[in-house]
């Protein structure tokens, strides 16, 4: 009787053991996949940091070379791009959002929220090649315009799907009760349903700005890249990410230097645009993935 | 009940009747309006896919008639010649991502598990947040950070160790250089683990806290009740999971292109430089000055894009199912 006890006490043991051992391997697997964050952040931090100053934000790339020079054209461009390429998202994933969340039966619906699943599986690279063969080889040039619209092309199903999911998150009473005051539908839809959920809209599009700022494969061969101020939509335009990819795999110490310089930079600005929307609706809102 | 309808319907003035008409029909002409607006809305989304893969089919037309299925066989790449084979862009493709998943999958479980089944609810906030961030960082920042520091460190650190250990496999020999496919692989991981992770943790919180009592009340431990309760509840979300992840490695361009050496060659060594289907175009697109070259630049993007869009629709139907049953089971 108490052998028995005896080896069920040792046995019960082992499982203890063995239940907090594995769930301590979990929690060593989550040190292990947030390590990364901290030491890419620190090597910024250190390296970019020091490379940083005012030249950077105010000048021009220097020659192949010489030293010094900044950045100016390239976070322009960046800026430039972001704006043009959201001018055209978001209305149009907004509006496609709204028109998801109002057919929710409908087969359109269907076919375009399966398109918008399916369109963010597409590589960023993929949609670059897009943009090369509508807009670039027609127009017989690298432009600001194509890199916006490669960039819009990634950003429409983000933003139509967030809306979407944001305006189901809509009591349906709130519309119900807008219709029985006699408000016509579409009044209802923007001025009540839309604008009950204009903060989690809002912020799938900032979270979608977000994302398309540090993207570097669809802008290679569409904004391409430019040494001096791009004055027109049909020239080629600078970005940061395409400068600092360039810089990086140079073997000029002062440009790898800047590519740093360049990299803090955008890291902090999408970090920042990442940040700043969470700690204003305070996590309430999930972007589509 | 029919003399009170009469009464309101008489009340109505025969003056009133038409203004209302006239009104309601404004009414629907917004409406009408509105639909119509985001209808065409819709359909520019849709039409980029449709167009996205017509463009591509229609620019990849002449390797297609060129090659034929020989492309995706043939080990020449070979610019100079006008020879065009991918095969060395898909094998270079399938084992850096497959390195990534050996790595990432494992990690990911573990931090879906921590979260869901080990954080509170402050601190399982926190880590995910985090978790989101690391996804959230740039990849060009991420190509710049392996060129300079992880590539150098697994060449001086962790391919000695590899090569000692298992240099009698083909897999851990020859010359090391920081520019690998070892690089390459390592850093997908990082990459696609914070995507992972995430649908992890929504797959384990969507497992009905039925089935986890129930597990406790026959006197399981917390890692039986994981291991009986949540993880095969889990599974096809776990799977779907998977695909996501594979499907952003595969996909992944920038920093792969950053360190991985953009070398068209098949080698057995992990150490080796290669290259990937999304690397090579990045690399070798403006370069493209014949037609030919060019279109078979592009069949290896609408290679990509069918793979690509197979794994999503798959792993999208399984996650959806893994987490959208906890509603029908507990309501």
């Amino acid at each position: 009787m108490s052998a028995t006890s005896a080896i069920r006490t040792r046995r019960t043991i082992w499982r203890k053991m063995k239940s907090d051992l594995m769930m301590g391997v979990t929690v060593l697997a989550t040190v292990i996949t947030l390590l990364p964050l901290f030491i890419i952040l620190a090597y910024l931090f250190a390296k970019g940091a020091s490379s940083l100053n005012l030249a950077f934000f105010t000048h021009m790339p220097a020659p192949v070379g010489e030293k010094g020079g900044g950045m100016a054209n390239a976070i322009v461009g960046t800026l430039e791009l972001i704006g043009l390429a959201s001018l055209i998202g978001v209305p149009t994933g907004i509006g496609a959002g709204l028109y998801l969340a109002a057919h929710r039966g409908g087969r359109l619906a269907a076919a375009a929220r399966f398109g918008a699943d399916v369109m963010m599986g597409v590589p960023s690279i993929v949609v670059g090649i897009f943009a090369y063969a509508v807009l670039v080889r027609p127009m017989n040039g690298f432009s600001t315009l194509a890199g916006a619209v490669a960039l819009a092309v990634i950003m429409i199903p983000l933003v139509t799907r967030t809306t979407e999911e944001m305006l189901l998150l809509v009591p349906h009473e709130l519309r119900e009760a807008a219709l029985a005051l006699g408000v016509p539908a579409w009044r209802t839809t923007l001025w009540v349903v839309a604008r009950t959920a204009a903060s989690g809209i809002a912020t799938g599009a900032i979270l979608a700005i977000a994302r398309i700022a540090g993207e570097t494969a669809p802008l290679l061969f569409t904004a391409f890249g430019n040494r001096f101020w791009s004055t027109s939509l049909t020239e080629p335009i600078s970005s940061l990410t395409v400068q600092v990819y360039t810089y990086a795999i140079s073997p000029f110490p002062d440009w790898q230097r800047q590519a740093w310089a360049g990299a803090l930079v955008l890291t902090t600005i999408v970090l920042a645009l990442e940040l700043g929307v969470r700690w204003v609706t305070r996590g309430d809102t999930r972007v589509a993935r | 009940m029919a003399e009170i309808l009469e009464a309101t319907h008489d009340n109505v003035g025969v003056a009133a009747r038409p203004a209302r008409v006239g009104s309601f029909r404004v009414h629907l002409f917004g409406d009408r309006f509105f639909n119509l607006v985001t209808l065409l809305l819709t359909l520019v989304g849709l039409s980029i896919l449709v167009g996205l893969a017509i463009a591509l089919v229609v620019d990849s037309s002449p390797s297609i008639r060129a090659f034929g299925w020989s492309f995706v066989v043939s080990t020449d790449w070979d610019p100079v010649n006008e020879k065009f084979g991918a095969l060395p862009f898909i094998y270079g493709t399938l084992v850096s991502s497959t390195i990534a998943l050996a790595i990432a999958v494992p990690l990911s479980l573990g931090v879906g598990l921590c979260l869901s089944e080990m954080a509170p609810a402050w601190l399982g906030r926190r880590l995910g947040f985090m978790v989101e961030l690391l996804a959230a960082i740039p990849s060009v920042v991420y190509g710049l950070w392996a060129i300079f520091v992880l590539g150098p460190w697994l060449r001086d650190h962790i391919e000695p160790v590899l090569g000692k250990a298992l240099g009698f496999t083909p897999l851990f020999q020859g010359p090391r250089v920081s520019v690998s496919m070892l690089c390459a692989g390592v850093l997908l991981a990082i990459m696609v683990v914070p995507y992972i992770a995430a649908v992890c943790t929504d797959v384990f919180r969507a497992v009905p806290q039925s089935q986890r009592e129930a597990a406790l009340a026959l006197g399981a431990t917390r890692w039986e009740m994981v291991r009986i309760a949540v993880l095969p509840y889990g599974l096809s979300g776990v799977i779907g999971a998977i695909m996501l992840g594979l499907g952003r490695a595969l996909g992944e361009t920038i920093a792969v292109a950053m360190v991985i050496g953009n070398s068209p060659q098949i080698s057995a060594s992990l150490f080796a430089p290669s290259a990937t289907l999304a690397s090579v175009i990045a690399n070798e697109f403006t370069e493209a000055t014949s037609t030919l070259y060019l279109s078979s630049l592009v069949e290896l993007g609408l290679v990509l894009l069918v793979v690509g869009l197979v794994l999503n629709v798959v792993a999208r139907a399984l996650v959806l199912g893994a987490t959208q049953r906890r509603f029908e089971e507990d309501n």
